[in-house]
């Protein structure tokens, strides 16, 4: 049976709402189930979209154990978020990301989906005020390192001693 | 209790407080997605994990540090409320139907004027939302931006270089930012020019909702207005782009209002005032009529053609009206037919307690 929200996807939801005495039933898939949750009754019974979600998701890890061979584990295991366990087909099903790692882990095909949703691909906006500090800090770091190694190679050793040395000070606040 | 001290206990600032062009918008909303990290986003995330969250929120609002906005802001857990607390607190707009019901260690914090409603476990760990009346999203995202700050200092937020704040959905991404900006059209709706005007504000990546968020359809000819796009641009230039746009809105709607007045007035008057009848006078109303005839009276109000009561008091029915509320107030579950029933009367009821108000 298809989804009767959007005839694309097999419905997997199926419940019937009685209001005011008059049945409807609903077949939906889990993307047009989510969406319309706002709507979903049975606030209070410990069944939510979410539960059966992460439900799902620990029986798919389950299953991979038992064929640790099988053929397509490369490609798999390339689009499977290493922290959290999702597979991007698993989220582009459900159009949610686990956590933040999933990002890199499915950063090759979501440029397109971002500039799809956007318009751009890189953030340009607010930057954390703390870590900010400290991730602005990693990136100097890390260019001025590349520029040391230039120069040792140049064997340019003045300029490669006082890089070193600034290269210290970043570190050591960076450590603080 | 009496009609008075309800209120007064029941509706928060955004509906009372006069903001700019508020003959027009209703009220200004920013609210920013944030997640920390190291933890998976609310929908994997382990019971403890869901605690934890909440318990670091609330370490953080325990510094004596906090911005004074969030002095004796409350943290409210869902599990702790009825579902009917959770209702009321959908219809005043300060949380999400999600959260009330599908969140896992859902809770909020309100500051005590509740322009400041903390989502935590909703689909993000956090979201800060920031509510003001009238017309005024520079100043709710310069609370929100404010209040992002302070919690940052306490809080290591998920944020890579390239693509700015993680969050649970793609369409968050980046600034995690979402202004939203309510707006009443009714003229535009007379006129049948909304069809027109809608189609545009999408194309320039701007989407319009009914008033209780997405999905939800339009109550009252009351719309949201919020920015689509959260990536690759900052935060300014989006809140620019959308008060560009919800400004040409107003002067639309201003001009169909004239264009009322000069061609139609007579009609007009007789259509505002028969909704005014109806609701100081109704035994049984639906809240899809209530909102319909709110929005007329509230047309005549802001355009002087009723006197002797407020728009404000549009805005605070237009809550008061809601299932939530007239169940808390009666103390009991009410029915469809019932909750129509004791709709008009406390229509009835405040209307005159603030016609009386204003004569004294």
């Amino acid at each position: 049976m298809q989804c009767q929200e959007c005839g694309n996807r097999p419905a997997t939801l199926h419940y019937t709402k009685i209001i005011n005495g008059k049945k409807t039933e609903f077949h939906l898939c889990e993307v047009c189930a989510k969406e319309k949750g706002e709507q979903m009754p049975g606030m209070d019974a410990g069944f939510t979209i979410h539960n059966l979600l992460s439900g799902l998701l620990n029986l798919d890890g389950q299953m991979t154990e038992e064929h640790p061979s099988s053929q397509s584990s490369a490609t798999v295991q390339r689009l499977r978020c290493p922290t959290c366990g999702l597979t991007y087909n698993q989220f582009s099903k459900i159009g949610r990301f686990g956590c933040s790692d999933c990002y890199q882990a499915f950063a090759e095909r979501l440029d397109p989906l971002f500039r799809r949703v956007h318009g751009h691909r890189s953030h340009r906006g607010k930057v954390p005020k703390r870590t900010g500090g400290k991730l602005r800090m990693q990136r100097e770091v890390d260019e001025l390192k590349q520029q040391m190694a230039m120069c040792i190679e140049k064997e340019a050793f003045e300029e490669a001693a006082r890089l070193r040395d600034r290269i210290k000070e970043l570190q050591k606040k960076l450590d603080s | 209790m009496s009609l008075q001290d309800f209120t007064q206990h029941a509706l928060s600032e955004w509906m009372r407080g006069q903001g700019p062009r508020s003959d027009i918008v209703i009220s200004s909303r920013v609210r920013v997605a944030r997640n920390l990290s190291g933890l998976p986003f609310p929908m994997l995330a382990t019971s403890s994990q869901s605690s934890e969250i909440v318990r670091r929120v609330e370490d953080a609002l325990r510094r004596e540090d906090k911005p004074s906005i969030l002095k004796g802001a409350e943290l409210i857990r869902m599990d702790d409320l009825s579902d009917l607390e959770k209702r009321v607190l959908v219809e005043k707009h300060l949380i999400s139907p999600h959260l009330a019901e599908e969140s896992r260690y859902g809770a909020v914090v309100l500051s005590q004027n509740e322009a400041v409603s903390i989502m935590i476990n909703e689909e993000d760990h956090l979201r800060i939302q920031c509510l003001f009346p009238g017309f005024q999203p520079e100043k709710a995202w310069e609370l929100a931006d404010e209040l992002d700050d302070w919690f940052e200092q306490e809080l290591t937020y998920a944020f890579s270089e390239t693509k700015g704040y993680l969050t649970s959905c793609a369409t968050n991404v980046g600034t995690g930012i979402r202004v939203s900006v309510m707006v009443h059209l009714p003229a535009l709706a007379i006129t049948r020019q909304l069809n027109r005007l809608f189609p545009a504000i999408t194309q320039v990546g701007l989407a319009v909702r009914g008033i209780y968020g997405e999905g939800s359809e339009a109550l009252g000819n009351l719309y949201q207005v919020s920015n689509q796009v959260t990536l690759g641009q900052r935060e300014e230039d989006i809140i620019q782009k959308l008060t560009g746009v919800v400004r040409q809105m107003i002067q639309h709607e201003h001009n169909a209002r004239s264009r009322l007045r000069e061609t139609s007035l007579t009609k007009l008057e007789d259509r505002v005032h028969r909704s005014y009848g109806i609701l100081e006078h109704a035994r049984v109303i639906s809240s899809k009529e209530v909102m319909e005839r709110l929005s007329d009276v509230r047309l005549g109000v802001d355009m002087g053609l009723i006197s002797g009561i407020s728009s404000q008091v549009m805005n605070e029915l237009m809550v008061l009206t809601q299932p939530g509320f007239l169940q808390t107030r009666s103390k009991q579950r009410l029915d469809v037919d019932e909750r129509d029933v004791r709709r008009a009367q406390m229509v009835r009821e405040y209307l005159s307690l603030k016609r009386n108000e204003g004569n004294h």
